[in-house]
């Protein structure tokens, strides 16, 4: 049992702090958000620049050959300045599933691309009904001879209207919401048949829904038998919505720390109250307890696949969103007015932390996914 | 990072579960776990048996009688401990005094208290609250007045939990009124067997005997039973204290409620199932289990945080909270798992000697008694209100 870092975790660590303190100030943060994008292409260089993007990968790409507690680190940071470039899409999850599931070729063509971060990639899995479950799939794709054909809608996209390449899941066999017959392509946003509605997200990203009309898409993995890397990916996914939501958390505490401090009111510091103290006490107890999951995640993320793993995931992500919540809510009302205003950075640090719930399975999700699986010998 | 525990710990976790499957009295195991009454012969029963073993202390020093055991170790022989159903440690003698007569007491001190807790000789309990002094602790005032070679002692503790068993009481004492309130204490070890002492039950909402009024009516103390310097007791105090609520988190213990919970639920019926196969039921249990993991990995933190020299600080407090409320939730839980079954009020069916035909099962018993009694947790040991003003103050500084 260690719960240090290495020297080389804290050089990461400190790599990634830095650089998102250099860049991600406010009124940049808005910047970027107001941009075609709706992220700083130039932070996302950055991150491929400092080899943050190839941190998972292993050696022979380019990578580091990290886990998920090097995922976790950068995360945090990156939730420390609610950044908006879709790292976790495409570097944990699109790098990931095409890892799992991809051939040589496909590794080789793709994945060098997505760590060096010449290739921004983004994920297909939900759908309108699909309501986190990923295995719930309408979307489908008939195979013409050695080509496939994808038709369907795709839900929040997140990165997808800037992607270079999207991986869809689509059902291949079986009915709609049949584990076994989903399988995962990976297709040309620009190819015939595709078309985007972008929108800005609450959080101040951006992301689409994607309409798929006859569309060409290439075979990752066995047809029909996606569902496994997907549950699997989306695990890592979820271990590293909780290193960002942690450190979105430990900021928006930081700032209501510091507000409770030198906010005036009757004469004195707000935070000379009691009632508000306990409040902000509330609020780093919450932290404390998302932190210790976030590493429990961190540290199960690239274990073998097993019930046991997918459920300490889901207790991890369960207790991330209530926290995420406690915090977002109590920062807004600690600050009182100020903090309903747009040009508050304590606003928008709470907007991303509820929506980090509405990613990957929000509390409800998770507690019936827990308690499916609760252990009763 | 690494959350597993090391080959040599898992190796040290299989002796200590061993020990226990050989060792613990299957009674007693069974009176923990269904929450009945233990009786003072069952604690010393159990104390001699981990005394004998050399794992009574194991927070103490070797040279004393204690174990070379780090944090890993001691954390890991608490859950096992509580999981198997061992009596929880009275922690007055051995977790309390002793670490201070350890710290601030004199060579003889050391020589003739230790190992008398050490060998059961003697059962210690703790005078510390007052009737005005609860949470303020500080305000105190049971006055010491030095007479002699004596201190003549008079005043008032309360809630002096398991003082019926006891023969030795540790307490704070007023010995300079005009200080200003942590000033003037004092650390005072009484014999209760003094003329002037006087103890009076108090039966708690459960209709338990857990606590006690006791009553000093100019009771001579000898000064050689001071530990410290005389108005300096605030630092034994402030010492005790933070050994105190290390392990107030109470991992382990609540591990193994859960675990009578779930089975509980699995013997109650509900609309032709088990509870445990009702899906509201069922996400409750799931909610709490969710809450524990992250204590426990919490607490797994400050212990391997501690093993590398680190003090617990006001996390402590942050996690004696958390801990406290796991606790109750699950209390409450077993209670509802009674349905109706949580109204009537067996005391006799607590006890260890019940030869009676139990009205529901063993287990229907102490569930709505232990959820009243269990309200304690976030009132002792400094109440949880008082926890998160430690870090307010401590930790954010406001």
């Amino acid at each position: 049992m260690d719960f240090k870092l290495t020297e080389e975790q804290q050089m990461l660590q400190d790599t990634a702090a830095r650089l998102v303190r250099d860049v991600y100030t406010f009124e940049k943060r808005l910047e970027f958000s107001d941009s075609e994008a709706g992220y700083s292409t130039e932070f996302w260089q950055q991150l491929g620049e400092l080899g943050l993007t190839a941190i998972p990968f292993s050696e022979e790409l380019g990578g580091f050959g990290g886990s998920g507690v090097e995922t976790m680190l950068i995360m945090e940071q990156l939730g420390r300045g609610i950044c908006l470039e879709p790292y976790m899409e495409s570097v944990i999850l699109a790098g990931g599933l095409i890892g799992q599931l991809g051939s040589d070729q496909q590794k080789e063509e793709l994945l060098g691309a997505i760590a060096s971060g010449e290739l921004q990639a983004a994920v297909a899995l939900e759908e309108p009904n699909s309501h986190y479950n990923l295995f719930d799939v309408q979307t489908t794709a008939r195979q013409n001879g050695s080509s496939w054909s994808l038709s369907g809608r795709k839900a929040v996209v997140i990165g997808g209207h800037t992607a270079g390449k999207i991986l869809v899941s689509a059902r291949t066999a079986g009915d709609v919401r049949d584990q076994q017959g989903i399988s995962l392509f990976i297709i040309d946003p620009n190819a015939a048949g595709v078309s985007r509605r972008v929108y800005s997200t609450v959080d101040g990203r951006k992301g689409c829904e994607l309409f798929l009309d006859n569309v060409e898409g290439e075979l990752l993995g066995t047809a029909g038998e996606a569902y496994d890397a997907i549950r699997y990916q989306s695990g890592r996914a979820i271990a590293a919505l909780c290193g960002e939501a942690v450190g979105a958390m430990r900021t928006a505490c930081d700032l209501t720390l510091e507000y409770l401090k030198t906010r005036k009111q009757f004469g004195v510091p707000i935070g000379k109250f009691q009632v508000l103290q306990h409040r902000m006490v509330d609020m780093v107890s919450e932290l404390e307890r998302a932190t210790s999951m976030a590493i429990l995640a961190a540290c199960l993320a690239d274990d073998k696949d097993s019930d046991e793993r997918s459920a300490k995931l889901s207790a991890a992500k369960f207790v991330v969103n209530r926290a995420a919540r406690y915090v977002a809510e109590q920062c807004i009302q600690l600050h009182g007015g100020i903090a309903m205003t747009w040009e508050y950075n304590g606003a928008h640090y709470a907007k991303r932390l509820v929506m980090i719930s509405h990613q990957f399975g929000d509390d409800d999700h998770h507690l019936e996914a827990y308690s499916n699986q609760l252990v009763v010998a | 990072m690494e959350i597993h525990y090391s080959a040599e710990q898992i190796a040290f976790r299989d002796e200590v579960r061993e020990f226990l499957k050989q060792e613990l009295p299957a009674d007693i195991a069974s009176k923990v776990k269904l929450g009945k009454h233990l009786t003072k012969e069952d604690h010393q029963r159990w104390q001699q048996i981990l005394s004998r073993k050399g794992w009574y202390a194991p927070g103490w020093p070797v040279e004393h009688g204690g174990t070379d055991w780090g944090p890993v170790e001691k954390h890991i022989f608490d859950e096992e401990s509580a999981a198997a159903g061992a009596p929880r440690t009275i922690p007055f003698g051995v977790n309390m005094v002793a670490p201070v007569i350890i710290k601030f007491g004199t060579e003889e001190q050391k020589r003739k208290y230790l190992p008398r807790i050490l060998s059961g000789e003697d059962w210690w309990c703790q005078g510390y609250s007052e009737p005005g002094a609860g949470s303020d602790l500080a305000s105190l005032k049971t006055r010491a007045v030095r007479d002699g070679d004596h201190y003549v002692v008079n005043g008032q503790k309360t809630w002096t939990t398991l003082g019926q068993h006891a023969n030795m009481i540790f307490c704070l004492v007023r010995t300079d009124p005009e200080a200003q309130q942590q000033r003037g204490i004092s650390f005072l070890l009484i014999d209760m067997n003094t003329p002037g002492i006087t103890v009076r039950p108090i039966i708690t909402l459960d209709g338990d005997h857990e606590v006690n009024e006791v009553f000093f009516d100019d009771v001579r103390v000898p000064v050689e039973n001071l530990v410290g310097e005389e108005n300096k007791g605030w630092t034994c105090a402030k010492y005790l204290l933070t050994h105190e609520r290390t392990g107030l988190a109470g991992i382990g213990s609540s591990k193994a409620a859960l675990s009578h919970l779930k089975k509980i639920a699995a013997r109650q019926q509900k609309g032709g199932k088990s509870l445990l196969e009702d899906p509201l039921f069922r996400a409750q249990i799931a909610e709490v289990e969710m809450s524990l993991m992250a204590a426990e990995m919490s607490t797994l933190r400050i212990v391997a945080a501690a093993s590398e020299g680190g003090v617990p600080g006001a996390e402590s407090s942050i996690l004696k909270v958390q801990g406290t409320e796991i606790r109750q939730a699950i209390t409450h839980l077993m209670r509802k798992a009674l349905g109706p079954y949580a109204l009537p009020f067996l005391p006799e069916e607590l006890e260890g000697d019940f030869d009676g035909e139990y009205l529901v099962a063993d287990y229907a018993a102490a569930p709505a008694s232990t959820y009243f009694n269990m309200r304690k947790l976030s009132i002792f040991g400094g109440s949880n209100e008082i926890q998160k003003n430690i870090v307010s103050k401590m930790i954010l500084e406001l």
